[in-house]
């Protein structure tokens, strides 16, 4: 397969998931906002921490509010990581290689953005509210797993495939990764007293995860177990676990003779996720342990990049 | 010769002069009567909504990036009876067997240069004329494997019509993806026509391209690995190269995607270089090579060029094609066939007029305002001027133009093209039409049944290009 090809399946996906983890992240933002009336600006900082874009927002939008947050996140068309801009880019990158993927794969991902669009217009320069954005997110949601579904369902299984299951996991690890480690950080140090009950359970369900807990732990919601299904859980489909497993496996099945030393390196964090014990890690700090997870999916996805894509371009100034 | 005003009469496709229906239209007629308008409104709408959520769009140049058009969809087919397409397919095989040939000796010996058939000047003073290529072989001695040729019919003072070819097109000749799609939609929304007509085939296409790529693999290559080379997904016929790319299952690549290394050409892949034999390649000659051509292109590849001339990679169509499809050389194909295959051409010219030569350019300034004058390295329907329908400013314009550079202009008599009913806002109403049928020849010509008809959907409009506001219709060629 062409590299330029399997760089765009890549982004395809990565950007796909990336549109639904922000859609996730709003939704649980905004849910969390509801119930919790002190600091509420604060949720929507959060928000912005954990996609990296406080400097972008500031620059634009100055001072933080809940409206101008989430129109910065759903779909402000400046914002190169907003929901509509990640469709766009997933659009794109589909365009691109719209050859290599099935015609229902391209019509999937074209519908999504071309409806996305058109709701973005119809708000003309507004913002989502209330159940219109909880709605929203739904459709963003609901049109991931649909393209995740056509994906798995029509394409035949080689490298294209191969390639769009890696963008899909790489993204979801670093994703789930973020939101843990600001969440967290969030909500922990208050001590565990009741009041968080509701905003532990909305996080579980930001990452589809409140039934599965009920079915794994049969008990009460505390942060520790929180993190361990998060991070540790092999059966939980967006933990780090699930997703490193997966990376590894791929990596595995598209090897080339000089993506040796790619290979192990993920194979090392899997392993690291598999025989790691939650206590341990908190012992260590989450945030410590979070940040250098962070760290080494980045550095997973040059080398990637590297070994088999299109090499992400040094930034301007480095050497 | 039909002109605008001398004899008024278009000839329609469906209808007869006497108003009764052609014999091969009347059953669509009879199915048009008795199907519903509103059940035909609404299959419409669905042609038109399963265009865009497919993305079978066109970029226009010069509109904003990224903004997509479709090409309108008329669901009125056009049919061309058995016998004349065969006549057709024959006058179209012999004219481009006489088109390589020419082009074959052109870059060879130069035989119908020396027997002062075609003026030295103009093939040699020919921009699309390329040095580079003199005396290097190419595969069985084919240069355009792949070409368009441009078909109009214009009505006859007996009331009948004869086709003629209006234009060949020998370098990167596009629209095959609609005629495929078109038909992929008229067995979509309207099956039941199909059991009324028998209708030849033309899904098998990209089969024919692919097999017509892989006989143009250098000698002894022996399983040969052929890409579609596309300069990008903002070019607008890139949907077009996406889709015969996947149809025939090769790879589309862009000119960063390939390199040359030691006189072989390699596209990057996940798995290390992979050689590549052939190319069906959608790039102008110009953008090929930044080495051998213009040096800023950055759609082509470095040393592409040394690759053909060592011999080790084939390029579809082949660099320097476009010496013998440009309207200056035009009026000589008929001379052509009768040189290279000592045989009468089957489909006439459209008679031309060389404003390059001073008798000629005399009788073109006279009569402006009647013909039709087009630039000689123009396509897609820029720089021409439509005479009976240009204002007095326009003509002006031309005439100075014509007499600054006249080498540069030749002129048509404006030709009556015929019409055929289509769709447009205040019900059915006859449009002008042309037709693109595909030439391909690895080893020989050969063809798919019938082609790219046009229309263009302006009353009275006689330009049908695309890119100019015209649509396209299903070509059916009936079976025996």
């Amino acid at each position: 397969m062409l590299s330029r090809t399997a760089d765009a399946l890549y982004w395809m996906a990565r950007y796909t998931e990336r549109a639904e983890n922000t859609a996730r992240l709003l939704d649980v933002s905004y849910r969390m906002s509801l119930q919790r009336q002190v600091a509420r600006e604060g949720y929507w900082g959060a928000a912005l921490g954990i996609t990296g874009l406080e400097t972008g927002y500031k620059a634009r939008h100055g001072a933080i509010t809940a409206s101008r947050v989430l129109r910065f996140l759903s779909v402000e068309e400046d914002n190169p990581a907003s929901i509509l801009a990640c469709l766009r880019a997933a659009r794109e990158n589909c365009h691109a290689v719209r050859g290599t993927v099935t015609s229902e794969v391209w019509e999937t991902i074209n519908t999504t953005w071309l409806e996305a669009a058109e709701a973005a217009a119809g708000l003309q320069g507004g913002a989502l509210q209330g159940s219109e954005l909880t709605r929203y997110c739904e459709w963003v949601k609901f049109r991931s797993h649909l393209s995740r579904g056509v994906t798995l369902g029509t394409m035949l299984q080689d490298e294209g495939l191969h390639f769009i299951r890696l963008g899909t996991f790489l993204e979801r690890a670093d994703n789930t990764a973020r939101l843990l480690d600001v969440k967290f950080d969030e909500l922990a140090p208050a001590g565990a007293s009741g009041d968080e009950y509701y905003e532990w359970g909305a996080l579980l369900r930001s990452v589809s995860a409140f039934e599965i807990y009920r079915k794994v732990y049969r008990d009460v919601i505390t942060p520790q177990r929180v993190a361990e299904l998060l991070i540790l859980r092999e059966a939980m489909p967006r933990s780090l676990h699930a997703c490193m497993r997966e990376v590894d496996q791929i990596l595995g099945l598209v090897a080339n003779a000089r993506s040796q030393d790619t290979q192990r390196r993920a194979g090392e964090m899997h392993a690291r996720l598999r025989y790691a014990r939650i206590e341990d890690i908190l012992e260590v700090g989450l945030h410590r342990f979070l940040t250098e997870f962070l760290e080494r999916t980045a550095d997973l996805g040059n080398r990637i990049a590297q070994d088999f894509l299109v090499p992400i371009a040094a930034p301007e100034g480095a050497t | 010769m039909a002109q605008r005003g001398s004899l008024g009469r278009i000839f329609d496709e469906m209808h007869a002069p006497d108003g009764g229906i052609r014999p091969h239209y009347g059953s669509y007629q009879d199915w048009l009567q008795h199907t519903p308008p509103a059940q035909i409104a609404r299959k419409r709408r669905e042609a038109d909504s399963a265009f865009h959520r497919t993305g079978i769009t066109f970029a226009v140049y010069g509109e904003q990036t990224g903004k997509e058009r479709l090409i309108p969809f008329d669901i009125v087919p056009r049919i061309i009876p058995h016998d004349e397409w065969r006549s057709l397919e024959r006058g179209l095989v012999q004219r481009v067997t006489a088109l390589n040939a020419c082009i074959r000796d052109i870059y060879g010996e130069q035989r119908i240069v020396r027997a002062g058939l075609i003026p030295p000047e103009q093939v040699f003073c020919n921009a699309q004329y390329r040095p580079e290529m003199q005396n290097v072989a190419v595969p069985n001695g084919i240069y355009a494997h792949i070409a368009g040729i441009d078909i109009v019919r214009a009505a006859q003072p007996g009331g009948e019509a004869s086709y003629y070819v209006l234009e060949d097109n020998l370098r990167v000749p596009s629209g095959v993806s609609y005629m495929l799609e078109n038909r992929r939609m008229m067995l979509r929304l309207f099956p039941e026509l199909f059991s009324r007509y028998r209708v030849q085939p033309v899904e098998h296409y990209p089969d024919l391209l692919l097999d017509t790529l892989r006989q143009a693999a250098p000698a002894g290559v022996d399983d040969p690995t052929a890409v579609v080379l596309t300069p990008g997904a903002y070019n607008s016929a890139y949907f077009e190269h996406a889709f015969l790319a996947q149809q025939m299952g090769v790879e589309l690549v862009e000119g960063k995607d390939l390199f040359v290394h030691d006189e072989t050409l390699y596209m990057r892949t996940t798995q290390g270089p992979r050689r590549v034999d052939v190319i069906y390649r959608r790039i102008d000659d110009d953008f090929l090579d930044p080495l051998a051509f213009r040096p800023d292109s950055a759609l082509g590849v470095a040393g592409l060029l040394s690759v053909v001339r060592a011999g080790r990679v084939t390029l579809a169509n082949a660099i320097g094609t476009g010496v013998a499809d440009d309207k200056s050389i035009y009026p000589y194909v008929p001379a052509m066939i009768r040189f290279y295959l000592e045989e009468e051409p089957l489909i006439a010219n459209v008679p031309t007029f060389q404003c390059r030569n001073a008798r000629e350019r005399s009788h073109v300034l006279a009569h402006l305002d009647e013909l039709v004058v087009k630039e000689c390295h123009s396509a897609g329907g820029y720089g021409m001027l439509v005479g009976p329908a240009a204002s007095r400013a326009e003509i002006e314009a031309f005439r100075a133009r014509i007499q600054a550079e006249p080498e540069r202009y030749i002129a048509q008599p404006t030709l009556a093209l015929s019409a055929c009913p289509t769709f447009v806002e205040a019900g059915i109403a006859p449009r002008h039409i042309d037709l693109r049928p595909f030439v391909l020849t690895g080893k020989e010509a050969r063809m798919v049944p019938g082609g790219l008809t046009r229309v263009a959907l302006k009353a009275g409009s006689l330009v049908v290009n695309s890119s100019q506001g015209g649509g396209t219709k299903d070509t059916w060629v009936l079976e025996d």
